[in-house]
């Protein structure tokens, strides 16, 4: 019976550090969530001053460019997935994997080929286990992300745009990322980066309507060519930091639910001890009542 | 259209780096300085490097370093967008 006592004090105990980590990664995660969405928000101005540039360029103007025009046969087709670095997030990067396998197999059903270029150590991880090999990976700093990342991964995917289907490159780019809600709701986001689709901020012409004059300098097509890579890299910097705060989001949820799993089963085997242990002290005394008893019957 | 002044921001990736009234904005951009009053017609443009300088309602003079940025006006509302833009004191 002593025995029993001593296991359940030891899962006391165990659950009792769990608890002790798991509460400190959700208090650390609440801080970082609120300076994660005030850099999602200070980056707003930036994405959309490029947005209604480049709507601007591309809704007032009759020029098609290599970005913006719909390749005829799409031969192949890139998925950029950006899942977090660490686990311990809850369905974080599952989600968001999921999605992108749900993507997968949509554009396979269309005849494309499929490339991946992977941000965040589990997304490798995953892909990995599978014996996958992705076109590119980043890791690391996906809860805190820079500029510097988002404008590599750009030019990484505008250099395999820019190249053929044949010599390796892509025809289409995706992008798959958890879109912040807000602190309970992050939700799976498709985007369609490559060849751009702009609808934001300025209303369409129509087809036989007079142009408002607007002007270009040097032109509209240069003025594009040096639009689209940053318009590319704001779309991805975005990408990266609502995901930095869904991250955040996900993993102080999981987390507060694993410190309150851990009080309860405290608690539990709290009650399940106290019961041992008062077994225990009935049976020694019981013990010690029937020997007195036996002692003074043989006399 | 006849307002009194431009209301201009330069913006950089990661932040809103100022914003305000302002009495004209000269930039330069790749075909050489540009100067904007308030009525200029909507316009984009391709920043050389180099300063934009905006001269505010009093007079007084700010200027934001945005290399490699683009300037864009519309309807008196003049950004200057930059990856890495400030202001130069």
């Amino acid at each position: 019976m002593g025995a029993q006592l001593r296991v359940y004090r030891q899962k006391i105990r165990s659950a009792q550090t769990t608890k002790k980590i798991t509460r400190a990664m959700e208090l650390i995660s609440a801080s970082r969530i609120q300076k994660a969405q005030a850099r999602v928000a200070a980056a707003a101005p930036y994405s959309r001053a490029v947005t209604r540039a480049v709507s601007a360029v591309a809704t007032y103007t009759n020029i098609s460019h290599v970005l913006t025009t719909e390749p005829l046969i799409v031969e192949r087709a890139a998925i950029v997935i950006f899942a977090s670095d660490r686990g311990l997030a809850g369905a974080f990067s599952s989600q968001v994997l999921r999605e992108a396998e749900q993507l997968a197999e949509l554009l396979r059903s269309e005849g494309k080929d499929v490339a991946y270029f992977l941000v965040g150590r589990k997304a490798n991880a995953y892909f990995s286990f599978r014996r996958r090999t992705p076109e590119r990976v980043w890791t690391g700093g996906t809860d805190a992300p820079v500029f510097e990342t988002a404008r590599e991964i750009g030019a990484a995917i505008l250099e395999s745009f820019l190249r053929d289907a044949s010599e390796g490159g892509v025809d289409e780019i995706h992008i798959v990322y958890n879109r912040f809600v807000n602190m309970v709701s992050q939700v799976p986001q498709v985007v369609r980066v490559l060849p751009l689709e702009i609808v934001e901020g300025v209303a369409e012409p129509g087809a036989n309507e007079v142009l408002p004059l607007y002007e270009f300098e040097p032109d509209a097509d240069k003025v594009l060519d040096a639009l689209l890579p940053v318009y590319i890299e704001s779309r991805i910097y975005n990408a990266m930091l609502q995901s930095a705060a869904s991250e955040h989001a996900s993993r102080q949820r999981a987390m507060k639910s694993a410190s309150d799993n851990a009080d309860k089963l405290i608690r539990e085997y709290t009650r399940l001890a106290n019961n041992a242990r008062q077994s225990e002290i009935t049976q020694q005394i019981s013990e010690i009542v029937g020997g007195a008893d036996a002692l003074s019957d043989a006399k | 259209m006849a307002t009194a002044g431009l209301r201009v921001s330069v913006v950089s990736a990661d932040k809103d780096v100022w914003s305000g009234e302002a009495r004209m904005v000269v930039a330069k951009t790749v075909e050489g300085e540009i100067g904007i009053l308030p009525g200029h017609e909507p316009m984009l443009a391709i920043l050389a490097s180099g300063n934009v300088r905006v001269t505010i309602a009093d007079g007084s003079q700010i200027t934001a370093n945005a290399e490699g940025g683009f300037l864009s006006v519309e309807n008196n509302n003049v950004s200057v967008v930059a990856s890495a833009a400030e202001i130069v004191e």
